[in-house]
């Protein structure tokens, strides 16, 4: 492997890793601060039993997210410096904006809300909830604004050969990310909704189900079941309309993506939409897979009507060589590169099976969430036994969903890393080669040293934070609330509510 | 001033401010054990920093971003050229961050030890590689035309930067100890005014080091006059302790440490990073620095986020600001392994 292999596999590693922290923690920080929201219009205790349960689930989850995301922001630098050097202008903008505008409020409130309990009025106490939980969106954008820049650059002129930033507002108004982050949001409310379904079913299986339903635990458990079924089948209604403006954005923006994703090999008209394949989809000329498709529906994703042509990847790939090159330039920074032809076709089994897992295991969820919210109706609660493990077990699949939609995404704009866009709103003639943008300065030990170590490091964590989260599942309410004192034994004015 | 310069402030600054607020909580951590030998005692130490020490490490957050994004050259050349360093403050981070939020969630003696371990070291290590990594980039770097490292990962442990690690590293220990005689009452006041009265002087000797061979290699004239304040505030601020004046102490080592960054950032100005191997090849305010219209950007964001940010982060320090003591610790409450 090579200095490039490597530095990809340390990317691909430390986002997917840092992408299951983030999709929970946005989720389920909305959904806290509603149920905080609900205890403090209602008063009810059950609603208060939610807001401390779910969130500490969240707090021991957010620790994650944090420092794994440490990791994203230096490594720009670190492995990427060529990148660095060539897009800052205009790539690090929205990423200071991010840690200046959202990211101080998200961990500043964050504080507050865990250590204010007591020490901050009851409305305050909920606004600090409601700015740490808002910001993490907030968060979100940015990065995704950054993100769908290197998809679409916009808002920039070429000057010496590098982009220059010309209008901010056209970055963060980019169609790519008014796209994207609709669907990446809609992602992390599908994350946190099937995470409260699984665990709900579980506590009321394993100690309410036979309760009285007018027992408080088995009121809230029964209200966050409810409440996380609604929210699953919502966020794969909202997924599936912003994935069909985004999917019609990226067939004029990145057709090789597209066409990659349904291995189309030669263009059709009308073009079916490919279930799935038996063969090996590796080869661009498609001469031994077998495609279970249905017609005119592949027309309709890309234009919205059933008779448009797509492109298919053989008739792009002159395209593309006639605009971008045929041969990498001749420069020795790229090391094995230089001068080498290049492959503009994606790496094709990933992209086409991360786009149907995507799809597929989105699906999958809420369907199950259809299947909770029926069992569930009327404070009804089912007796068959069978379900609740597989409720279990349907936590991991938005997960999936979403670790697929990022490596089909990313994985679909090779050989770039800041895509040309030969479309009217985008600025054709900006972009660079994923091999060019590595830091020509490391070492290929070096970075093998970092990919191990963090690896390591995040496996270690990964069995840690699941540790912490089945123990305070187990646990449940009971371990969440600690037993009130007496009245008139309680400390008056203590100098902090203490969390750690 | 024209922007690059106003940029090259604005960094220096995002630095004074972590060094300042982080620097405390690093100490906390790395006083672990030396203050804390109970339980209760440590428990202690970790809720005084509790509430604020995530929106500290914010400040170094932004201050690689908004590097990124108002000198890119400079972001890229660093972090690239002190790879190995910056793993290692990656990996300190991480396991620090975990280990406050999970420290506390199961209670037995092993659990708490091991991720105490964690904060102790990883509270030592991330300042030494701070003060190293941003030693190198006053005192230079073997880069090339493109602003590549030449030569190995080690070409970075360069006498005068290891001095910068151990300026960094004293400077926050000795800060961690006034913060904690600062906030916290009984026995654990007293243990942190003696370890700061005995130790400070002996602490802040790589500091005074450091300045110095800043002065002596790149300073300018007036950088003698921030270098004198840092010196004198360093030394009134221990004659403020000695008097019991917590509060004047801690405020006067701020002021020491705004000093001791306009001698660094002085001396380091008009270049950000310089080279070692041929001082063409230096990076420098006006050849790193993003366009006039991304730094106008970028001023427009920082004027609306900054007073917003030091507002309710300062309104954090006001909500917490009691002093506490092992009397306010209530028993540790977490599930049971039997439920």
């Amino acid at each position: 492997m090579d200095l490039l292999d490597i530095a990809r596999w340390q990317f691909g590693i430390t986002t997917v890793y840092h992408f299951l922290m983030v999709p929970l923690t946005i989720g389920l920080a909305v959904l806290v601060a509603g149920m905080q929201t609900a205890w403090y219009r209602t008063g009810k205790q059950r609603y208060l039993k939610m807001t401390k349960f779910w969130g500490k689930l969240l707090l021991i989850n957010f620790a994650m997210g944090v420092v794994t995301g440490l990791v994203q922001e230096f490594q720009f630098g670190m492995a990427w410096s060529s990148y660095s050097r060539f897009v800052g202008d205009v790539f690090g903008a929205p990423l200071a904006m991010e840690g200046l505008l959202a990211f101080f409020v998200e961990s500043t409130f964050l504080g507050l809300w865990i250590f204010g309990w007591d020490r901050l009025s009851k409305g305050v106490h909920l606004a600090c909830a409601w700015a740490f939980s808002l910001a993490t969106v907030l968060s979100a954008y940015f990065i995704l604004a950054a993100n769908s820049w290197m998809q679409h650059p916009v808002g920039i002129e070429l000057v010496a050969g590098r982009p220059r930033l010309t209008s901010i507002w056209a970055v963060l108004s980019n169609n790519t990310v008014l796209a994207a982050f609709p669907h990446t949001v809609f992602g992390c409310f599908a994350v946190a909704g099937s995470f409260l379904i699984g665990i709900a079913a579980w506590q009321i299986a394993r100690h309410h189900r036979k309760s009285d339903p007018d027992d408080e635990d088995r009121r809230a458990w029964h209200a966050s079941i409810r409440l996380g079924a609604w929210v699953a089948v919502i966020a794969f209604a909202g997924l599936a309309v912003s994935g069909d403006v985004q999917g019609k954005l990226m067939f004029q923006q990145q057709p090789m993506k597209m066409a990659s994703a349904e291995a189309l090999c030669h263009s059709e008209a009308p073009a079916s939409f490919s279930i799935f394949a038996i063969g090996d989809v590796r080869r661009p000329d498609c001469e031994s897979v077998k495609s279970f498709t249905v017609p005119y529906i592949l027309s309709y994703l890309a234009e919205g009507d059933f008779h448009s042509e797509v492109r298919g990847v053989t008739a792009l790939i002159p395209e593309y060589q006639a605009k971008y090159g045929t041969n990498y330039p001749d420069d020795p920074r790229l090391g094995v590169f230089a001068g080498q032809p290049i492959n503009y076709v994606p790496n094709l089994p990933v992209t086409y099976w991360g786009f149907r897992f995507m799809i597929g295991f989105g699906a999958l969820a809420a369907l199950g969430a259809v299947v909770v919210l029926w069992l569930t109706r009327k404070r009804k609660f089912p007796e068959g036994r069978a379900w609740v493990p597989l409720a279990v077990l349907s936590i991991a699949l938005p997960f999936l969903g979403n670790v697929a939609g990022w490596v089909f995404t990313e994985m679909g704009r090779q050989p770039f890393v800041v895509v040309p866009n030969p479309t009217p709103s985008g600025v054709d003639g900006v972009w660079m080669y994923t091999a060019s943008a590595v830091s020509a300065g490391v070492h290929p030990g070096e970075m093998l040293t970092s990919v191990i170590a963090l690896t390591a490091l995040y496996g270690v964590l990964a069995v840690v934070e699941v540790f912490l989260i089945v123990r305070y599942v187990r646990g449940g309410f009971a371990g969440v609330m600690p037993p009130t004192p007496p009245e008139g034994e309680q400390e008056s004015d203590e100098a902090l509510s203490f969390a750690y | 001033m024209d922007l690059p310069t106003f940029w090259f402030c604005v960094i220096a600054l995002l630095w004074l401010g972590y060094l300042f607020l982080e620097g405390f909580d690093f100490g906390v951590g790395m006083l672990l054990p030396v203050l804390g030998r109970r339980n209760e005692e440590r428990r202690v130490l970790i809720n005084t920093i509790g509430p604020v020490w995530d929106g500290n490490e914010v400040w170094l957050i932004v201050a690689g971003g908004a590097t990124f994004a108002a000198f890119p050259g400079w972001y890229a050349s660093l972090f690239s050229t002190a790879y190995l360093p910056f793993l290692v403050l990656l990996l300190a981070l991480i396991g620090r961050g975990v280990a406050f939020e999970y420290r506390g969630k199961v209670d037995t003696a092993r659990w708490r030890r091991t991720w105490d371990t964690v904060i102790v070291l990883a509270s030592w290590i991330s300042p030494l590689i701070v003060g190293l990594v941003l030693s190198a980039s006053v005192f230079g770097l073997p880069l090339d035309a493109h602003g590549d490292r030449v030569g190995g990962w080690w070409t970075i442990f360069t006498l005068p930067n290891v001095i910068g690690a151990l300026a960094v590293c004293g400077f926050s220990l000795l800060h961690g100890a006034v913060f904690l005689a600062l906030k916290t009452e009984g026995e654990i006041r007293d243990g942190a005014r003696r370890f700061a009265l005995r130790a400070g002087v002996p602490l802040l000797l790589p500091v005074i080091a450091l300045v110095f061979i800043a002065q002596f290699r790149e300073g300018e004239t007036w950088t003698w006059v921030p270098l004198m304040i840092a010196l004198v505030a360093a030394l009134a601020g221990l004659a403020r302790l000695y008097r019991w004046r917590d509060g004047q102490a801690f405020a006067l080592q701020g002021v020491a440490l705004a000093g001791v960054a306009v001698t660094l950032f002085g001396a380091l100005w008009p270049n950000v990073i310089p080279s070692t191997l041929d001082p063409a090849w230096s990076l420098s305010i006006a050849n790193t620095a993003s366009s006039p219209y991304t730094l106008t950007v970028m001023t427009w964001v920082a004027a609306f986020g900054t007073p917003a940010v030091l507002i309710y982060q300062g309104w954090t320090y006001w909500v917490f600001r009691k002093r506490i003591g092992t009397k306010h610790i209530p028993p540790a409450h977490v599930p049971s392994t039997l439920s």
